[in-house]
């Protein structure tokens, strides 16, 4: 066990896990950050995307060790009272099913329009296709990408 | 106008309570609006009035509802909320919703599946609306001494027109409450319908998407520890394990046998998921090899053999065959599917003595508190059951295996437990769409009229693999549905539209079949065969001939049906769950490749509650259906799936999803249930099409693995 100190949604932490703990379970089992989800644990559905230094990147295979002093968001940190424009059309066009991948593809498109603030279809789709929907959602959220381009 | 009799059952009185034991360990998520003064819980808890088990009103005017069934995407925590609030006449700004507890005093059937729960509830949610409604607007008329018939409601607040005096809601709750529930209750005209039939928003928006705790993974308790399971292969037991090494893993507390199943312990998740892997068990078979190979020797075996059930018989089907001009004889196979939710199995569990506190995404909450106290010998009124949001469920959560299995080890520990299913446990973990193959058999006179059809249904663990009085039964003189079974260790459940979400896309496909060889156009070919079963049934319909009908032609219309000879197209309509759906999909082929542009869906499941949740799920049901039709493939080996997570289980992603047009027939009938109804017809319609654009036929799924197409790509478009 060793101790890290994290920079996360703008605040420091300190946690004492062993060093290959995934950023993910250090957010869910060690600080409470539960809207960040486990899923596959692979890198293969984008359930438990965050930023790191403004990039979305799969938490599920970010040990710990390797953030040094990155600045790591998640989805409790992306905005405050949920007001981010990616957030609010994800409510305007009621994107959800069940609910789960949600917060997950809300921070990969946030990443993709910090980059590229009026992205194509095209690009829209090649930014969201690392997150799985089982639910089937991905006309609502090709609209919301699309809509929260425009706010 | 309707009237009915209050149900008793439903209707409990509990006038100027404030529901005691009814909120303990609800969360709020509310639907709050910045206009309104967000309350407490214990701010509601202390002035909220009882009219019945759906609805609470607190003196400042803040409409509870509380939405008995579990939500897994299905939106029937919004949907439910909008029917009440429809007949209560409530200000749906002032409405929030409460997910209920397990609570069999005061709610009937909470269970998510089948696509059951509007169909089930939509008179009882009306009534417990018009209900309070009645009470307040008598408070009204007791107030100011006038007379009820000269009141009238709009959004919260009964109004005297002759006067203009308007009161709120909120002030007639204590009146209200303390009067007699009346045992009949005008129920609204549906042309009066405010709520229903608006898209009215997910009541957890908010939560969902600022990441709070809301799922059952999400679900923490003080002092509370992780459990982890490694569960068999399907047919072996344990020989021997060497617990050592994991043993040694900083954060394992403890490794524990129960069963065939070895649990690790720890008080935290990602220790337990590397002594899980650590863990060097032996197994040893208790049968023969659960493979694909020795399955598909099985199917072989069942179809030539004698052994199939008769599940309906019309007519001499022999006789049929052998006077027949032409006979027409198909095979379909389709593989296990995994349900793979996107929150894997979980749950929370606490024994504390003869009393359990269960916690968790479950799709049947009294299933799981009377497993849970079978296992523990106790009464089931000791359970308590908090259900959370669920993940996903599409079937996989109708059992109890994964709350059992926590319940088991916070006994032995005597801890409160939480058990998480890593997603490798959960795809091998068992609870499969069951593999089946199916026979058709067709039989046509000389001008093409199908006077003899033969269905026979071969299925693993799958019971009925046929709907025998499902069309095209009733409309085809000589018929003959059989169904056989083979028992295995595989674990299978219903997922999403059992038995008909391949049954479905056999049968649609079998009938273009059909219709090619007797040289009809395939929704001409439906229609006479519906034509049919009007004029002359034979034996028993359980479908209605004429919503199939509308169906059909709906999608033909909306699709232009034929008139474009460079889209090619594909039909399918089937009947499930109580509702109806008939699909086209488009193909073209561009560079010699067939690429899918586009579904149409045409659907009649009555009166549309919310818009917006209806097209959720008839898109996300052919969304479901077409990507399992084109990769979802579990394969068998020692026991064992060689796909244990999305790297080789293929799901289907963003850019391989069409464009999709959805449309309803407006028929003002009792709205069914449209969680499953969209997704059996989906296969067919592209299958379908792909043939019409290829000549090439698909009989298995899936379809990406089909030799058939080792030369080609079926590509999927970008809208």
């Amino acid at each position: 066990m060793a101790n890290f100190n994290l920079k996360i949604n703008g605040r420091q932490f300190q946690v004492d896990v062993e060093e290959d703990t995934p950023l993910l379970w250090v957010l869910r089992d060690h600080l409470g950050l539960v809207g960040t989800k486990y899923s596959c644990g692979i890198a293969q559905c984008g359930a438990c995307t965050v930023h790191i230094n403004g990039e979305a990147r799969n938490s599920c295979v970010t040990p710990v060790s390797s953030l040094e002093s990155d600045e790591v968001i998640t989805i409790e940190g992306l905005s405050e009272d949920g007001k981010h424009p990616v957030q609010q059309a994800w409510e305007e066009v009621d994107v959800a099913q069940c609910g789960y991948c949600q917060a997950g593809q809300i921070m990969t498109a946030a990443a993709l329009l910090k980059s590229n603030s009026q992205p194509s279809m095209a690009e829209i789709e090649d930014a969201m296709n690392r997150n799985l929907c089982r639910c089937g959602t991905y006309h609502k959220i090709r609209e919301a990408v699309a809509l929260a381009a425009k706010k | 106008m309707a009237s009915f009799k209050t149900n008793r059952r439903d209707f409990l009185k509990m006038a100027a309570t404030a529901g005691g034991g009814l909120f303990i360990g609800f969360q709020w998520f509310s639907c709050d609006s910045p206009k309104m003064k967000v309350l407490s819980n214990e701010e509601i808890l202390a002035s909220a009035k009882q009219f019945n088990a759906f609805l609470s009103i607190t003196p400042e005017g803040d409409v509870v509802i509380y939405s008995p069934n579990p939500e897994l995407g299905q939106n029937i925590k919004t949907s439910f909320p909008m029917v009440v609030a429809e007949e209560l006449d409530a200000d749906w700004e002032r409405v929030r919703v409460v997910q209920a507890n397990l609570d069999l005093d005061n709610f009937e059937r909470q269970v998510t599946g089948g696509s059951g729960a509007m169909p089930h509830s939509w008179e009882r949610l009306r009534r417990a609306g018009a209900t309070a409604k009645y009470l307040l607007v008598s408070a009204a008329a007791d107030q100011w001494d006038v007379s009820y018939d000269s009141l009238s409601t709009e959004k919260g607040q009964v109004v005297h027109a002759a006067s203009g005096r308007k009161i709120n809601y909120g002030e007639l709750v204590n009146a209200a409450s303390q009067l007699e529930a009346p045992e009949d209750v005008r129920l609204k005209d549906p042309k009066d319908f405010k709520i229903i039939g608006t898209p009215v928003k997910n009541v957890d928006n908010k939560a969902m998407f600022t990441g709070q705790a809301l799922f059952g993974l999400d679900f923490y308790r003080e002092g509370m520890v992780h459990a982890m399971i490694q569960r068999p292969p399907f047919g072996m037991k344990v020989k021997s394990f060497d617990d050592s090494e994991a043993r040694n893993i900083k954060g394992v507390s403890d490794v524990i046998q129960f069963g065939e199943n070895v649990a690790v312990v720890g008080t935290s998740t990602w220790p337990l998921m590397k002594a899980k892997k650590a863990l060097n068990i032996a197994y040893e078979p208790i049968s023969e090899e659960e493979s694909t190979v020795n399955h598909d020797r099985i199917f072989r075996d069942l179809l030539d053999g004698d052994q199939a059930e008769i599940m309906r018989q019309d007519g001499n089907v022999d006789r049929a065959f052998q006077g027949a001009a032409q006979i027409v004889t198909s095979e379909y196979q389709c593989p296990f599917l995994s349900h793979s939710p996107m929150e894997p199995m979980n749950f929370f569990a606490h024994v504390k003595g003869d009393k359990v506190e269960l916690v968790g995404p479950t799709q049947t909450p009294e299933r799981a508190r009377n497993e849970a106290a079978k296992l523990l010998g106790i009464e089931p009124e000791n359970v308590s059951v908090e259900i959370t949001r669920l993940g996903g469920g599409f079937g996989r959560r109708l059992r109890a295996d994964f709350v059992v299995e926590a319940v088991e080890l916070s006994r032995i520990l005597n801890k409160p437990v939480k058990v998480t299913w890593s997603r490798e446990d959960d795809m091998t973990g068992g609870a499969y769409r069951p593999a089946v193959r199916y026979r058709f058999q067709a039989a046509l006179d000389a001008s093409g009229n199908m006077i003899g059809y033969k269905l026979r249904g071969a299925g693993i663990n799958a019971g009925n693999t046929t709907r025998q009085d499902n069309f095209p039964s009733g409309a085809v003189d000589n018929l003959l549905i059989e169904s056989v079974e083979h028992k295995s260790h595989v674990t299978t459940n219903a997922w999403r539209a059992p038995i008909t979400n391949f049954l479905a896309y056999a049968e649609q496909s079998f009938l273009d079949e059909v219709a090619e060889v007797a040289k009809k156009d395939p929704v001409k070919f439906r229609l006479d065969l519906l034509a049919r079963a009007k004029t002359e049934p034979v034996g028993e319909i359980h479908y209605d001939i004429d919503r199939m009908k509308g169906v059909i032609e709906l999608a033909a219309e909306k699709s232009e049906w034929g008139r474009d000879s460079l889209v090619k197209q594909g039909f399918s309509v089937y009947f499930s769950h109580r509702s109806y759906v008939a699909q086209v999909a488009n193909v073209v082929m561009e560079n010699n490749q067939p690429v899918l542009k586009k579904i149409i869906a045409a659907t009649d499941c009555g009166i549309v509650v919310n818009p917006t949740g209806a097209n959720h799920q008839v898109r996300g049901g052919i969304v479901d259906g077409m990507g399992h039709a084109m990769f979802g493939n579990l394969t068998f080996q020692n026991g064992s799936p060689k796909q244990k997570n999305f790297d080789t289980y293929r799901l289907i992603r963003m850019k391989e999803v069409p464009e999709i047009d959805v449309h309803y027939i407006d028929n003002g009938i009792d709205p069914t249930g449209l969680g499953e109804p969209a997704l059996p017809p989906t296969g067919g319609a592209i299958a379908n099409a792909i043939y019409n654009a290829t000549g090439r036929r698909l009989r298995s799924q899936p379809f990406i693995e089909q030799k058939e197409f080792s030369d080609m790509e079926i590509k999927m478009e970008r809208v």
